[in-house]
């Protein structure tokens, strides 16, 4: 069971001419291994901060980030360590993978690295990266980016973010720059993914239905602190703080929408 | 249906003149009428920026308008076939009766100029007789309506939030008074928050002004909550068109089953996309049953 701690994180950044800026203010969590935790919030919430300090690209003014009760390494090869543990998957396929590289190439590499395998043994194991992602080697391994869709892509980056067999997975967006139809079978995917491998994942989104689908949880940031979290159908369903009913309602919901004037109770009734 | 129809396609086919040769759009016919919202969904590449292009003859080669016509109905009564006009005539119709707010569009905006400046431009243009001070007073007021408000006048776009530089964008395409106001994807940059109150005003500013309304987007969702009708493109043919209402409760085309397929409900039941569900999630999934039809079993116990 691997364990990552938020406590009492505060970041601030200077903010040329205006004084500090105050990103996260005093954000605690735990992200545990069979878990999904969604993140959520309006842009300018804090969530990418979150994600930038638990991979280190960050670090927190104030507070501890601690890893099965240790604290995370700032440098050198326990940083490393680390982030083998703790990988990150982006949210554009386009800009994250090497238009120069050949997928091999992409996953090849962090393999190598990482000395996650003997070296006879890295083909065997980029296809089998590449079958966990559901595609297909033989028609994938020799491509470049350019030649595979937006899908297809992010699950090339999936399968290098679990290259290093990572405990914990942060994805950032992972499915909002690709189009409708595919993103269900990339979170289907993710969810596949960390049940086989009882994977923790950190999913940071703004789309409070898939954040209810797929998680356990849900927190959700507003101006750097969390104002609400709980199971993901009670946060979404019976909200408690105003800010998460304002998402709420925000969001598009034909069910709601529809419920009313046809009487087809579809939907339960507002909670509240 | 449409009793007094705005705009009429007919049989409009759009192809990008490339080897090999891609049909964008394929025989599209609707009719669009006064007052109305109708939303334009589909995937990236389905030709749906491409058939509002080239109802406004905005398209640039490799794009040839193969077939077909599109009749914009005045207000006045005159009957206008768009492809027929000059580049003058075009140039005058083009923002006087139909106006369009670009994706990104936000984006778009004079990063050297006052917004108020930008605004007094389509009047200079558009309107040669007014003078200073009605472009000016005309400006404020437009800044009002979006809900910027005339301080921000001298404001410069980066001065502005990604929001208020869409309302902006809404107010310039809002100027001249449209019959016809085009939207592409004009909220998908922004939040949630704000996209909603956006939403609200442009469907306030319909009801006070009665434009119509063509708003492109992917988000299947939002267009059932906005619009009065929503069509269906893929692979530039439009498989469907209807109302809002019967699109969402009955939809008869398997590709738009797909579409509504695609966004689990907010609120409503877990249906297919239930968490552990596993391998009967995916092949319930490819049946693109919408999740809210099935019984909301998981709800009850919630109450």
């Amino acid at each position: 069971m691997t364990i990552l701690e938020f406590k009492g994180v505060t970041k601030r950044y200077h903010v040329r001419g205006a004084g500090d800026m105050l990103a996260l203010d005093d954000v605690s969590f735990t992200l545990t291994s069979g878990q999904t935790m969604a993140l959520v919030g309006q842009s300018g919430s804090g969530k990418s901060t979150i994600a930038k300090i638990l991979t280190q690209l960050e670090r927190a003014t104030s507070g501890e980030v601690l890893l099965d009760g240790k604290p995370i390494p700032h440098r050198g090869p326990g940083l490393r360590r680390y982030r083998q543990r703790v990988r990150m998957v982006f949210q554009d396929p386009f800009a994250s993978l090497n238009p120069y590289h050949t997928i091999r190439h992409h996953l090849a590499r962090p393999l190598a690295l990482d000395n996650v395998v003997p070296k006879d043994q890295i083909e065997d194991e980029v296809r089998a990266l590449l079958t966990r992602v559901r595609l297909d080697p033989d028609a994938t391994i020799d491509r470049r980016p350019h030649e595979l869709s937006g899908g297809q892509r992010q699950r090339v980056a999936i399968a290098r973010a679990l290259a290093s067999r990572p405990e914990l997975l942060i994805a950032d967006e992972p499915v909002s720059m690709l189009d409708v139809s595919i993103r269900l079978g990339v979170l289907n995917l993710l969810a596949d993914l960390q049940r086989e491998s009882n994977l923790g994942v950190l999913y940071i989104t703004h789309d409070l239905a898939t954040a209810r689908h797929f998680s356990d949880q849900i927190m959700v940031l507003h101006h750097g602190v969390v104002v609400e979290r709980g199971s993901a159908d009670d946060v979404i369903l019976n909200p408690q703080h105003e800010y998460t009913r304002a998402l709420r309602d925000a969001s598009p919901d034909p069910d709601k929408h529809f419920a009313g004037p046809t009487g087809e109770a579809t939907t339960r009734s507002d909670a509240s | 249906m449409t009793p007094d129809p705005l705009l009429t396609i007919e049989r409009f086919s759009v192809v990008y003149d490339v080897d090999p040769p891609v049909e964008a759009v394929r025989d599209v016919s609707l009719t669009l009428a006064r007052g109305e919202i109708l939303g334009l969904a589909g995937e990236s590449g389905c030709g749906k920026t491409t058939l509002a292009y080239g109802i406004q003859r905005l398209l640039k080669p490799p794009a040839v308008i193969t077939s077909g016509t599109a009749v914009f109905h005045d207000a006045g009564g005159d009957d206008i076939e768009i492809n027929a006009l000059d580049e003058e005539q075009m140039r005058a119709f083009r923002w006087d009766k139909v106006s369009m707010v670009f994706q990104g569009a936000m984006n778009a905006l004079n990063p050297v100029l006052a917004i108020g400046r930008q605004l007094d431009d389509v009047f200079t243009t558009h309107r040669p007789r007014m003078t200073k001070a009605e472009r000016r007073e005309e400006c404020a007021r437009l800044l009002d309506v979006v809900g910027v408000g005339r301080d921000r006048l001298r404001s410069y776009p980066h001065e502005l939030s990604g929001g208020m530089r869409q309302r902006v964008m809404i107010a310039m395409a809002m100027a001249l008074r449209p019959q016809l106001m085009i939207m592409d994807e004009p909220t998908t940059a922004l939040d949630v928050l704000v996209q909603r109150e956006i939403l609200e005003q442009i469907s306030e500013l319909r009801h006070e002004l009665g434009f119509s309304v063509i708003f492109i987007t992917h988000d299947l969702p939002l267009l059932l909550e906005i619009s009065d009708r929503i069509a269906v493109m893929k692979d530039g043919r439009l498989v469907e068109i209807d109302t809002a209402h019967r699109i969402y409760s009955d939809p008869q085309h398997a590709y738009t089953k797909r579409l509504l397929g695609s966004f689990p409900s907010l609120t409503g039941d877990r249906g297919d996309f239930v968490r552990g569900a596993g391998d009967a999630g995916h092949a319930a999934g490819a049946d693109a049953a919408h999740p809210a039809t099935a019984s909301a079993a998981t709800e009850e116990d919630a109450s």
